[in-house]
């Protein structure tokens, strides 16, 4: 099952969905997919105007190329996937993709898709960690059933 | 009275709410604001999805929630909010989205400034309420008896005598004065036609000079361009039925326009920038010194990717076309560029304030242009139908809707 992240670039999160032997869809592989591209050289991202110009699929032209910048790499992922997981109120250490706007899209986009998605907190403690991993485990387990 | 519904953020405080408010009024409809108490508004953004840092944006969301479940009665929707604003211009087009997916409203989209004036407004005010007045004879499919439609546009004017669903004869001219050109293609398409003033049994107009010669031709139809010109296109293109969009690159203003059984129900007009429209490969032609009818057929044989230009503009963008050709450049080239300008334009400005359905109608006289009908096709990944007259969409339209008067 394809699982999209958000924020899109937390590894810790990305590592619990390989665990749990699904795969995450994240930003460090669709811009992996973009860095080794070798047909342009735009440093640091590849990040071309045309890649700007497709995230005009998400938000319209007014809409500061930023975030439809982003959109371009988020987007497509969001279509793709087949369920997800936010982690609300993250740190910015924790993975964060610099822009609240696109923050927003991102929880709209899943929303409007209707997957399933589970929504977690960030854990103060070791505690809420661990009720955290369990959450996901037991949300990961009804998806197999209803599959 | 037709009711609009106004979601909005920012018209208070911009200085532009009366001025709303007097477009609605000139063109007989009233603006409304879909009730909601304050346990409403949490409720709604939950279910929406977008959940908008603004507070009136929130509003807004939860009056269109209300116009979703037929909480409110209203005839149409007018979704505004301050241009620039990255959230609100994604709240904006996603609701959009949200209440063409739930009702069947008609609905306009509008980023504004503090210099808004009612008159800006005005024709997609008044095509709100066509569309929700004028439903009846919307839906007109054939056109009857002999019936002549006027389109005065900013950069020329067209008329068309029909009788019993065929066009029986069509004339244009620049636009000069708006009443000398329309009796001069008048009396030329009558004459092609083979009919006398007095067999004419009804004239619609449409265009910029649609109230002029209104009043001087005592035409039973004065209407404005998005609803006419809506109905000529799905007319000459045979798709009366179904969805579609309709693109018009027009000489000062362009319109997109999406279409079920050939009314609307939501569109945008573009008329900022004259780079983005007809005028800009008129502008090139001049000043490459070609005809412009000779543009598209240079054009086709181009590669816009050899003469890039810099900038849009109808300035800084002809001055790199021309620059382009001073390095060697082929003509063709550099006429693909001008084309591929507007197009990308066209695209990037307007398609987006839309959801583009299939199939893809251009239409206007910058349809006649083969290389910016080749760039559309390219941008959008689909050719677009151009159908046959498709510069005479108005005046076609006119004739075509007049008739429901007879």
């Amino acid at each position: 099952m394809k699982v999209f992240i958000d924020p899109p670039n937390s590894m810790i999160l990305f590592d619990l969905v390989e665990r749990f032997g699904h795969e995450p869809l994240c930003a460090m592989i669709a811009l992996r997919e973009m860095v080794n591209n070798t047909e342009i050289d735009m440093p640091p991202m590849n990040i071309s105007l045309d890649d700007v110009v497709k995230g005009l699929k998400y938000a319209g032209i007014e809409v500061p190329s930023g975030i439809r910048g982003r959109l371009a790499v988020w987007g497509p992922l969001i279509e793709e996937a087949d369920a997800a997981i936010i982690m609300e109120d993250a740190p910015f250490a924790f993975g964060c993709v610099g822009c609240e706007r696109s923050n927003q899209m991102v929880k709209y986009l899943i929303k409007k898709r209707g997957i399933p998605v589970v929504h977690v907190s960030y854990p103060e403690n070791e505690e809420q960690g661990k009720l955290i991993v369990s959450k996901i485990k037991e949300f990961f387990e009804k998806l197999k059933e209803i599959s | 009275m037709i009711r609009i519904a106004q979601l909005s953020c920012g018209t208070e405080y911009s200085g532009i709410q009366f001025e709303i408010e007097k477009a609605a009024r000139s063109v007989g409809a009233k603006i409304v604001y879909p009730d909601v108490s304050a346990e409403d508004i949490n409720e709604a953004v939950d279910r929406f999805g977008f959940d908008p840092k603004s507070p009136q944006l929130k509003l807004m969301i939860a009056r269109a929630v209300q116009l979703a479940d037929d909480r409110y009665d209203a005839d149409a929707v007018f979704i505004t909010t301050c241009f620039r604003c990255a959230e609100a211009s994604l709240v904006r087009n996603e609701l959009r989205r949200f209440i063409q997916e739930n009702t069947r409203l008609p609905v306009v989209t509008y980023s504004f400034t503090e210099r808004l004036k009612s008159s800006q407004l005005l024709t997609r005010m008044e095509a709100l309420v066509t569309i929700v007045e004028r439903k009846d004879l919307l839906s007109r499919t054939r056109q009857t008896g002999l019936t002549a439609g006027l389109d005065s546009g900013s950069s020329t004017t067209k008329a068309v005598i029909m009788k019993d669903n065929k066009i029986l004869g069509k004339s244009w001219a620049s636009t000069g004065d708006v009443v000398q050109s329309a009796t001069t293609v008048l009396k030329e398409a009558m004459e092609q036609a083979d009919v006398k003033p007095k067999d004419i049994e009804a004239i619609g107009t449409t265009g910029y000079g649609r109230f002029t010669l209104g009043k001087y031709f005592n035409a039973k139809l004065v209407q404005e361009e998005l609803t006419v010109n809506s109905k000529g296109a799905a007319w000459l293109a045979g798709k009366q039925s179904g969805e579609a969009t309709i693109i018009d690159i027009g000489g000062m203003d362009n319109k997109a326009i999406t279409v079920r059984d050939g009314i609307p129900d939501n569109f945008t007009m573009g008329g900022v920038c004259a780079g983005a429209s007809g005028r800009f490969l008129e502008m090139t032609a001049k000043r490459l010194r070609i005809n412009i009818a000779d543009l598209g057929s240079y054009a086709v044989k181009g590669n816009w990717i050899n003469a890039k230009m810099n900038s849009y503009c109808s300035v800084f963008g002809i001055q790199d076309l021309v620059t382009t050709l001073g390095e060697g450049k082929p003509f063709e080239d550099v006429a693909a560029a001008a084309c591929h300008s507007v197009a990308e334009q066209v695209y990037e400005q307007q398609l987006q304030e839309i959801d583009v359905r299939h199939p893809i109608i251009q239409v206007g006289g910058t349809s006649l242009n083969a290389g910016l009908v080749k760039a559309i096709g390219e941008i959008l990944g689909e050719p677009p139908i151009v159908p046959p007259d498709s510069q005479y969409i108005g005046a076609v339209g006119g004739a075509l809707l007049s008739s429901g008067f007879l």
